[in-house]
Order: C-alpha cells, then structure tokens, then sequence
C-alpha cells in the first residue's frame, strides 16, 4: 500500500530534498564570509539574465541531459553506472575519429555519423563492465569506477599519440568546417539582433530533447522497457517470469554508455571542434546528481539537468565576480546527491508519518 | 640496475604505498561489517586538508593529525547515518561524499588561506619527519644488510611504522577477539548477530568509525608527511585504488598488505620510467604503469586469478522483522 499520494513521491520530496541542499549551500557561503542572497542574484542574473547566459546554461544542461539520462535508465534497472565520465570521454575518441576521418559533406549528416560514433564508442566502453556484471557477478559500480581511470589514460594515450596535432598541445587537430554543428547563434540570427552570441549551446541540445523522450518511450512503452523495469523491481521475479538477467544488464548498459558517450557531440563536435583532455570535466559524475534529482524519469532529468545547467553556469559567473571559487558548486553537487539520493529516508519517513496521520485523521 | 636504485625505488614504495595500506585497512573494517564504502578517497582528502591547515597555523603536526582525523569522522558520521540510521543506498552516499569533500576542501582553503586552494607549506614540527631507528648510522657500512636497515627500514615518518603495524593489529582484532568475530558476522548475516543479542547498529557504526580514524591517518600521511602542505585534489585517486587493493587481497589484512606494496611499487616506477626503461629495454609508457592498479583490479574481478568474494552482506541496510 502507498502511504503517500504519488504527487508527493514526485515533487515534494525532491522539492525538500533541494530546499535541504540549498539551505546547506547557502550556509556554505555564509560561513566564507559572502553573501549568499547577492550570490544568487548574481547567478540568476549570470545564467538567465541574457541570451549568452542561456546559451551557457542550455550548453551545460545539454552534456546533463545525456549523462543524467545514462545513469537513469541504469538505475531502473537497478545498476548504478558511475563511468558515465569515461564513457563520454571514449565517446569523444568516437566522435574525434568520425570527425577527422571521414571527409563529411554536410553537417546534418555527420551529426548523424557522430552520433552513431559516439554511442558506439561509449556502449563499447560500458559493455566490458556489464558483461562482468552479468557473467562474472564482478560489480560493476566497482569496474565502471576503474574504467573511468583507464578512459583517462587511453585518452591520454591517443592524444600525446595518435591522434596528436601538431604543437606543444596533448590535443587533435581542429575538425573540419563542414562537421561545425549550427549553434543558437546561427540559429537565431535575425539580421540585426543576434541572440546567443558567443555562446556554446548548439543543435545537440535538440538531438538531447529527442533523446529524453526516446528514452521516455522505451522504459514505459516497450517490452524491452517493461523487462528492464520488472528486472529492477525484483531480479528473481523477472527470472522467474523468463527475463534473461544477462540481456537486460548487456542491453541496459550499452544503451546507458551510449548516452553517456553521445554527451561528445555536444562538448567535442559542438562546443570545443576538436579532442582535448578532460574534455568531459565531470559531467559524467553530475548525472548521477540529475537522475537521482529527477527520479530516473526522463522529465524530471530534464528538469534536473536544466538547474544544473544554471548552477554550473551561474558558478562560473560566481567564481569571476566573488572570491567564491568554481569548485562551490562541486559542494552544492554532492548534497543534492546526499539528500536525494544517500539520506532519501531521512525526508521521506518523517513525511510518511505525517500523511498517514493524516489519513487516519480524515477516517 | 644497481642495488643503490633498486633500494631507491623499494623505499619509495613503501612511502607510497602507506597511504594506500591505511586506506583500505579503513575500507577492510567497513566492508568487512557490511558497509560499503567507496567514500574512502574523499575522506581521506579531507583528512589531509585539515590536518595541514590545522598543522600550518598552530605549527604542531600531532593536532594537525587529530583535526585531519576529525575530518574523516565526520565524513564517516554522514556516512554511518546515511546508510546505517536511514537504510539509504551506500554507493550513493560514498559518491556524496567524496564530492563534498573534493569541493568544501578547495572552497575552505580557498577562504582560509587564499592561496588558490591550498595550504601554506608545512616545515619543521608542522610536518612528520623521517625518524632515524637506532644503529642504521652505525650498522651503514655493513655491507647488503647495512644499506638495507639504513634506506629501506629506517629514515620513514613515524606514520610508516604505525601504517605497518596496523596489519597484524587488524589481523588480531578481526580474527582473534570477540569484536572482530561479530564484526564480520555482521557482514555476513546481519540477523544471526541481532538475534544473538548483538547490537547491529552500534556494531557497524562501530566499524565505520574505526574507518574513519583510518582515513584519517592516511590522509594526515598525505598532506604532512609525503608532501609538505596540501593542494586541490591531491589524494589522486588513492582511495578508489586502496579499494582496488582491498578487493585484490579479497578483504583480508595480510593480503591487504601485499596488494598495497604491489600497487605502491607500480605507483614508483611511474614515477621513476627511466629505470624501468632501463630494465626491460624499452620506453614504457607512464599512464599505463599508472592505471596498471585498475586494469590488474578489473582482471582480478573477472575471476581470472581468483574469485573475490565480498562480505555476504555488503551493501544492504539491515531491516529488523516487523
């Protein structure tokens, strides 16, 4: 039986979970001697306050959406993939090679091509895990953490190798002019007012909607989806009922990686044109915060990723106004993953209390 | 190469390798009570931001080691509530906690010291010195042994010593006392222990403490005895190979011993390629020396060399019947 009415479940707890976060934050600030009131304004006025703001916070809430989405569909069924960051960065090799190698007509259809280049990249980097996960029983939260550090050596590897550009720089050369993807200040160019100038939010934010409902389809509407979740609820019921435990981990994590690795095209194709190191700059890990945020509900990541997107965005405005350093953030990061995911009960039971007194009352 | 280097490099691994060791002793207590704990990097990296910043204003680095040991605790006071008091998921708030402590160090230093997130340098009693054990001056010029005692033996910080002691001390505790037993029947099956009378609650908050004191040390080790201050990020992935470590030695202290000298040898010749290039014939590459840990972890959880069974009951909050 729910004790709670499902609105409840949806929107307050998290609601609470961040009001907690927020109150901690700003308690965070207050302690180094700032103000955290004008520090919000001036986030809120950095991040939203214009069409260069937004293209930023768009940019970021796009790398977001597809990590926060990778690490959901795992949860759902019941995996927790932390390589979300060395998946995007592989993901980057894909889309570096792609991009550098096949000499694209078009940047419609290498978009296409990265795309494919970048999920297959990543599922690739999250198949080994699983395969340990479903055929060895070796956790994989355990293997996904070591093959972050292994993506950063290969990567690493590639880049002062390989792949390397000319110059002092472990970084390849610039793609091509015709894989540039169109940026909202293409998009957006009427004539004389030009919005989202110099800002690096471009057309994969829309390859990111597209992939949120996608994944939306897929786990609520498909049997694939149906088994996925059935697996999560209860391993041996799912067994019991014929869902083979190997497909579901093997297909959950490639679709996962692929996620995580599709990120790439936002920050490597869209954003910098070419492969650097740490390209991935934590993104990987921030999605384990929005899609425990958004309840490994596809809107709700986008939600989620969205006010990360504005966080990261507004932090960086921060870090450049005040003498509060960028790494707040990483601090306003790890309590919304405390609160919402680690100290779920701590909201959640009071509020359970609460509602069935409640309803006892009203009987 | 030479017996000079060699001792060189044998020395450098036992530094190297004493943070790893009193890390994934933490991380044996823990898991061996059914505690994941894969916060042990964070805490450990708080741990050396407070002890150098405690040891860098009042100048005594044993106050130092006790404010980085407080750090930890606290750390693992979250943790323990989180997954013991509140049954929330323990990967999860090991994944917390080693954010908050990768930001709240960088943005305390950043307001305490501004300095660009690290501490002042530590130097004379605000850092563990090397001690000198007796007669290594004497016994120097005997030949093999002599070089042997005066290198390798002596001439640590007194937290080597402490480092290595604490393995048979684990041993004697986890297999030889009456704690020890019910903390690993407590990994094991948590209910048996409950209804023998035995506190579950009190036990595993018990084991996650002594984690933290752990965490502690290693991370004081990091900040005021490897290295002469603390900077951003600098425990380096230390704790996630000490739970590499602590996999490899299939949650067993002697074992645990082995795995961090092993990963702490890797861990000096990446720094020291030239020799290595000199042994083998050919350039090796740095990075991969460096992620050897995570690639021989990894092979080690496939089953190849082994099968690493964790505690039975690792990772699930205990529920009693209702």
């Amino acid at each position: 039986m729910d004790v709670m009415p499902k609105w409840a479940d949806v929107v307050l707890i998290p609601l609470i979970s961040i009001l907690l976060a927020a109150i901690l934050s700003a308690l965070v600030i207050l302690a180094i001697g700032e103000n955290p009131w004008a520090a919000l304004k001036l986030m809120v006025n950095g991040a939203l306050g214009s069409t260069y703001g937004w293209g930023y916070t768009l940019y970021y809430a796009t790398n977001f959406i597809f990590t926060g989405l990778a690490v959901a569909i795992a949860f759902h069924a019941r995996l927790f993939n932390i390589g979300g960051e060395g998946q995007a960065l592989i993901g980057g090799l894909g889309v570096a090679v792609i991009c550098l190698f096949i000499p694209w007509p078009h940047w419609t259809l290498a978009l296409l091509g990265s795309a494919i280049g970048a999920a297959l990249f990543g599922a690739a980097w999250a198949a080994i895990p699983a395969f340990l996960q479903a055929k060895r029983g070796s956790h994989i939260v355990i293997t996904t953490i070591m093959f972050n550090f292994i993506a950063a050596a290969v990567l690493n590897y590639f880049l002062i190798g390989a792949l390397k550009a000319p110059g002092m720089e472990p970084a390849t050369a610039k793609f091509p002019q015709a894989t540039h993807l169109p940026s909202f200040q293409d998009m957006f160019n009427f004539g004389e007012t030009t919005f989202f100038r110099g800002a690096p939010a471009n057309v994969t934010f829309f390859v990111a909607i597209a992939a949120c409902l996608f994944l939306w389809i897929l786990i609520w509407k498909t049997r694939l989806g149906y088994e996925l979740r059935s697996f999560g609820h209860s391993e041996s019921a799912a067994k019991y009922a014929g869902i083979s435990p190997t497909k579901i981990i093997m297909v959950t994590m490639l679709i996962s990686g692929g996620l995580a690795g599709m990120m790439a095209i936002n920050n490597v194709q869209g954003e910098a044109e070419r492969l650097v190191l740490n390209a991935v700059e934590g993104a990987g890990f921030i999605g384990i915060a929005v899609a425990l945020m958004g309840r490994s509900h596809p809107f709700g990541v986008l939600l989620a990723a969205l006010l990360f997107g504005f966080l990261y965005q507004g932090g960086a405005e921060l870090a450049l106004w005040t003498s509060i350093p960028r790494e707040l953030i990483i601090v306003i990061q790890a309590l919304v993953i405390l609160f919402t995911g680690a100290l779920d009960n701590m909201v959640r039971m009071p509020l359970e209390r609460l509602f069935l007194a409640m309803r006892r009352a009203k009987t | 190469m030479d017996f000079a280097t060699l001792l060189q490099m044998l020395d450098a691994t036992l530094r190297l390798a004493t943070p790893l060791l009193l890390a994934c002793l933490a991380g044996l207590f823990s898991e061996r009570a059914g505690i994941f704990d894969i916060g042990l990097e964070g805490k450990m990296l708080a741990a050396a931001f407070l002890s150098a910043a405690i040891a860098a204003v009042t100048g005594n680095v044993w106050l130092g080691l006790l404010a980085g040991i407080g750090a930890s605790m606290i750390l693992s006071a979250v943790h323990g509530l989180a997954s013991i008091t509140f049954r929330g998921n323990q990967l999860i708030s090991g994944v917390a906690i080693n954010f908050l402590a990768a930001g709240l160090t960088v943005v305390i230093a950043q307001s305490w010291f501004a300095q660009g997130g690290r501490t002042p340098q530590l130097s004379g009693d605000a850092r563990f010195n090397p001690i000198q054990l007796p007669f290594a001056e004497a016994l120097q010029n005997v030949p093999v042994i002599g070089p042997i005692y005066y290198e390798l033996i002596s001439g640590h910080t007194i937290l080597v010593y402490v480092a290595l002691l604490m393995v048979p001390l684990t041993w004697w505790i986890l297999f030889r006392t009456r704690f020890g037993l019910r903390l690993r029947a407590v990994g094991e099956n948590p209910a048996a222990v409950d209804t023998a009378g035995v506190s579950v609650i009190w036990l595993r908050f018990a084991a996650v403490g002594i984690c933290g004191v752990l965490c502690g040390i290693a991370g004081a080790y990091l900040a005021t005895a490897l290295q002469a201050g603390f900077v951003k990020d600098m425990s380096a992935g230390r704790g996630y190979i000490a739970l590499a470590a602590l996999i490899f030695a299939k949650w067993r202290p002697w074992y645990a011993l082995y795995a961090c000298l092993l990963f702490g040898f890797l861990q000096a010749m990446s720094l020291r390629s030239d020799v290595v290039a000199n042994v083998v014939g050919f350039q090796v590459n740095g990075q991969f020396l460096d992620v050897l840990p995570y690639i021989l972890t990894v092979v080690i959880l496939a089953g190849f060399v082994g099968k690493a069974i964790p505690p039975r009951a690792g990772g699930a909050p205990y529920v009693k019947e209702r």
